[in-house]
């Protein structure tokens, strides 16, 4: 994986994590409007950077289109990569 | 219905093959307070919430236990994949691997097998968030067991960071508690 793949898929992970952290806080503060904004923004940014991934990368979900052949089944899987460099 | 995405939660890195860590980090991918339980724990308590909230919040806690399980057995993993006969002979590993080679199987770091009894549902959505909340707090020691023992700084980033969700998730299930024990309230009538 090269250094810019990499990039791209660790602002994936920063952007969803966003996203994963709002929704708990949603979960339980359902009325939290500033929480909400943050959450809508946040998952638009992280739906968008998954678009590009997928598009230059291959499918990060094997509900993904794809070209040919099926890219789902690249390598590296995620415990595979090596974030030494990070 | 569940959706894998191809990528870990958080970047997982290791500085150097140490397969004494992984032993003992393997505690977290099979161990009582592990992220196995974790997650078939919360998951399997949903049937018997009582609210869309906390429904919801054993739904999304469950699923990031699982991811989290996954980034333990990454550390272990790649704790071990370089490792020569020589670097696992006399250390904690190798009854592993005497038994798993190089797979991840989920036991603890003493080697006891995963089991369900390390998890409770009670049908009870006030017990069950009680022993969600305890659950957190013991994964969180364990997490600073781990820390205090390892030299590795790759592992112990990920290792800290797996505390912090501890604590947040900690925090959630005490909210989930309160709003139960008022709706319990709320259908009660004098």
């Amino acid at each position: 994986m090269d250094r810019e793949q990499m990039n791209l898929l660790v602002e994936i992970m920063e952007e969803n994590f966003v996203v994963l952290e709002t929704a708990l806080y949603l979960d339980t503060h359902p009325y939290d409007e500033a929480a909400l904004r943050l959450h809508n923004s946040s998952s638009q940014r992280y739906h968008q950077l998954v678009d590009m991934y997928e598009s230059r990368y291959g499918p990060l979900r094997n509900t993904s289109m794809s070209g040919h052949p099926w890219a789902y089944i690249d390598e590296p899987w995620p415990w595979d990569i090596n974030f030494a460099n990070l | 219905m569940w959706i894998y995405e191809k990528r870990l939660q958080y970047p997982v890195r290791v500085d150097t093959t140490n397969p004494t860590l992984a032993a003992m980090i393997i505690e977290q991918f099979g161990g009582a307070d592990g992220e196995l339980s974790a997650g078939i724990r919360y998951l399997s308590q949903r049937w018997s919430m009582p609210t869309g909230k906390t429904k919801a919040l054993l739904t999304d806690i469950g699923t990031e236990e699982l991811a989290h399980w996954e980034m333990i057995g990454t550390l272990v993993y790649k704790l071990t994949k370089d490792a020569t006969i020589d670097q696992i002979k006399g250390t904690p590993f190798e009854a592993h691997y005497v038994n798993h080679g190089k797979g991840v199987y989920p036991h603890d770091a003493a080697g006891v097998p995963w089991i369900a009894a390390y998890i409770g549902v009670k049908g009870d959505p006030v017990a069950d968030l009680y022993e969600d909340m305890a659950a957190e707090e013991k994964a969180r020691a364990t997490y600073e067991w781990l820390i205090n023992i390892s030299d590795d700084p790759g592992v112990t980033d990920t290792l800290r960071f797996l505390r912090q969700r501890e604590i947040v998730h900690f925090q959630r299930f005490g909210e989930a508690l309160r709003m139960v024990q008022e709706h319990n309230e709320s259908k009660k009538y004098y």
